[in-house]
């Protein structure tokens, strides 16, 4: 941690392959732990990402992998106690994120990183109208006045394409729907014109129409206001469409980072080849009539864990070493990097499972089906 | 401003005649709301009707509140006495009008003072998990404990000279009358209040607004706050209702305001020797302390849905 000013310069991060610009963001080693009645859990432990200007960073993994939890602690927003930032540092334009002071944070929260949450009926005010919810961001940020933070609001109500938003601003967040809202409160987080948007989950609420609707509008104003994204979610097919690159999260860890491309073409830990197996497929499902697959198993507790790879207990091709230490994230190819210790080997040729469930790193939440 | 955003051209040709007329102010929206609650607007005219009488009233019927006429002992309504007379023949309908100033006043400052130490205490405990929350639990818990017609005994027996000497008798006795009924009112409040920040401070919208940069106080000022009135006002009218009620038990043990100063709790306790011969000398106070509670109770169920936007109406 203290060695970083130097980072800057040389590029020399830990899994950012090749000379490149420096990241917007980036983070190193971060471990959020919750202390429970039961003991810590691990909820995000050493991870480490970046994300470029202008860039769509996909997050995916299942529920309870850590993803959220990554994204609060870069707002700082998670709940500290019972939370505790045990390690690493979040660096953005240069400064540590995590050694800011309150105030200084909320500086930065709306005007250089902001937020969309994940369930956008709860996520406004019921009490104000839209219009004065937007404006409320742009007065408290900009110290614009009252009029002309109404006006951005209409501004940024067109911007996601509410239709008539100079009456739309008067309503209330009741008279909106599902997708409407999520629109909204993408027009509140863009109406500081950040740099970097945080989107946890921002379809999983919607149906599916809408959801490729906002993907569409996200992806549009990233380009037209050349921000970059941070997109969380639990759907491949969302990745697939929207990201650049991508981090697959497993248990509070990384487990594989690669771009969009590589990653379905060419995925190398087993954890993201049983998730892109999972997929459902219209062409080969008709043809072949198979079951869609399933990873078997159940994501580990997080309670305390051992060292050794955390995927070891459902791993079709796990090994004795695999529970001995933890594999570290390392290189594939360019821009790829995997967490297993057959990274290299295609899967055809990984060896089967030679250990049984009971020797995994992380408490046997369920044993393998 | 627009130059902010790089967009802003496009959107500034899309939205090229957008009439810039003035938001909806949320009053006129409020307003047409309330309007629609027809007993709330029965009770805002009743009670502005009793609030424009006492205020007026004294100049217009000008009868003294003092002077005895024997000869008009306990005589019932008629032109020369609208409301009659009481014992000492004085004129209770300008008794009434005088008497109405102060129970009103007493009624509504003293709910000013228990909402306001009901909304600060319970908001600072409900924000603040932990120690502070406990301790300002255990100070409501305390004052609910606390047998209250003693302490108020002893607290106006203690301050009430020293009260008078400073700003004279009249006004000593109000500003400790409100502060007692006030500062034991408030406690039901703090825990509403409490209770409603608990529940919203987990709701994503408050969230949301502190990830988009919203100080703490912020998000109490214009988040939590906001959304936390709807029970307090109804609260609040009950309290006015209370408080004007307790000032009439004060009277009655002879610790309210002194007997000439003819408040209506006053005037009901003063009546009620003589319910069998003038019973419209309890009637007229009694009729009086009973619509202006009804009617602020009105008012405030006609303010909480008309404040409330979710409500369709």
């Amino acid at each position: 941690m203290a060695g970083n000013t130097g980072d800057r310069k040389t590029g020399d991060k830990p899994q950012a392959h090749g000379p490149g610009p420096v990241p917007l963001l980036h983070i190193r080693d971060l471990k959020t732990h919750f202390n429970t009645d039961d003991g810590m859990v691990h909820a995000v432990d050493g991870v480490s990402m970046h994300v470029h200007e202008g860039e769509t960073l996909g997050i995916v993994g299942e529920s309870g992998c850590g993803k959220s939890v990554t994204a609060f602690t870069v707002m700082r927003l998670v709940p500290i106690p019972p939370a505790r930032i045990v390690g690493g540092e979040i660096m953005w334009r240069g400064r540590d994120l995590l050694k800011l002071s309150n105030a200084e944070m909320r500086a930065i929260r709306a005007r250089e990183i902001a937020m969309v949450f994940q369930e956008p009926m709860t996520s406004l005010n019921p009490v104000y109208t839209i219009g004065e919810q937007i404006a409320e961001v742009v007065r408290l940020h900009e110290k614009a006045g009252r009029k002309e933070a109404m006006d951005r609001a209409v501004e940024m109500l067109k911007l996601v394409r509410i239709p008539h938003p100079e009456q739309r601003v008067k309503d209330y967040p009741h008279q909106f729907s599902g997708g409407m809202r999520q629109r909204v409160m993408i027009a509140m987080a863009l109406s500081c014109n950040p740099k970097l948007i945080i989107c946890d989950e921002p379809t999983t609420a919607l149906d599916v129409t809408i959801q490729a609707q906002i993907l569409d509008l996200l992806t549009d104003l990233k380009e037209r206001m050349g921000m970059a994204v941070m997109l969380i979610t639990h759907a491949m097919g969302v990745i697939a469409e929207t990201a650049q690159r991508v981090v697959v999260m497993y248990a509070g860890k990384v487990v594989e980072e690669a771009p969009v491309g590589e990653l379905f073409a060419n995925p190398r830990h087993p954890y993201t080849q049983g998730l892109i197996r999972s997929i459902p497929r219209i062409d080969t499902a008709a043809i072949e009539k198979k079951r869609l697959e399933a990873i078997k198993g159940v994501v580990p507790s997080l309670l305390n864990p051992k060292p050794g790879c955390r995927f070891a207990a459902r791993c079709p091709h796990a090994q004795p070493e695999c529970v001995a230490a933890t594999p570290p994230l390392r290189p594939v190819s360019l821009g790829h990097s995997a967490a297993c210790i057959f990274a290299e080997l295609p899967a055809s040729k990984r060896p089967p499972r030679s250990i049984d469930a009971s020797m995994s790193p992380v408490a046997p939440a369920a044993a393998v089906a | 401003m627009a130059g902010s955003i790089p967009a802003s051209a496009t959107v500034d040709a899309l939205a090229g005649g957008a009439p810039s007329r003035p938001q909806a102010r949320w009053g006129t929206e409020a307003w047409r709301r309330f309007r629609r609650h027809k007993l709330a607007l029965f009770g805002t005219i009743i009670l502005g009707l009793i609030i424009f009488g006492v205020l007026v009233g004294p100049w217009l019927w000008k009868v003294p509140i003092n002077d005895i006429d024997f000869n008009a002992r306990l005589a019932g309504p008629s032109l020369a006495h609208p409301f009659g007379t009481d014992d000492l023949g004085q004129d209770l309908f300008a008794r009434m009008l005088y008497g109405g100033r102060i129970s009103i006043a007493v009624g509504l400052a003293a709910m000013v003072i228990a909402i306001l130490f009901g909304v600060v205490i319970g908001a600072v405990a409900g924000i603040s998990s932990g120690k502070v929350d406990a301790a300002l639990m255990w100070l409501t818990d305390l004052f609910l404990s606390l047998p209250q017609l003693p302490l108020l005994l002893l607290i106006i027996y203690l301050f009430r000279d020293s009260l008078k000497n400073i700003v004279g008798p009249e006004m000593g006795v109000f500003i400790l009358i409100v502060i007692v009924i006030g500062g034991f009112r408030w406690m039901p409040v703090a825990r509403l209040v409490r209770a409603q920040f608990l529940s919203l401070r987990e709701k994503e919208f408050v969230e949301a607004a502190r990830a988009l940069g919203a100080s703490p106080f912020r998000l109490v000022a214009r988040h939590l706050v906001p959304n936390s009135l709807g029970p307090v006002i109804v609260a609040g009218t009950i309290d006015v209702a209370a408080a004007i009620i307790a000032e009439s038990t004060l009277s009655f043990l002879g610790l309210g305001f002194p007997p000439d100063i003819p408040t209506w709790g006053r005037i009901l306790f003063d009546a009620k020797d003589y319910l069998d011969v003038a019973p419209h000398w309890a009637l007229f106070p009694g009729t009086l302390i009973f619509l202006t509670v009804l009617s602020i109770n009105y008012l405030g169920d006609g303010l909480r849905d008309a404040l409330d936007p979710r409500k369709v109406m």
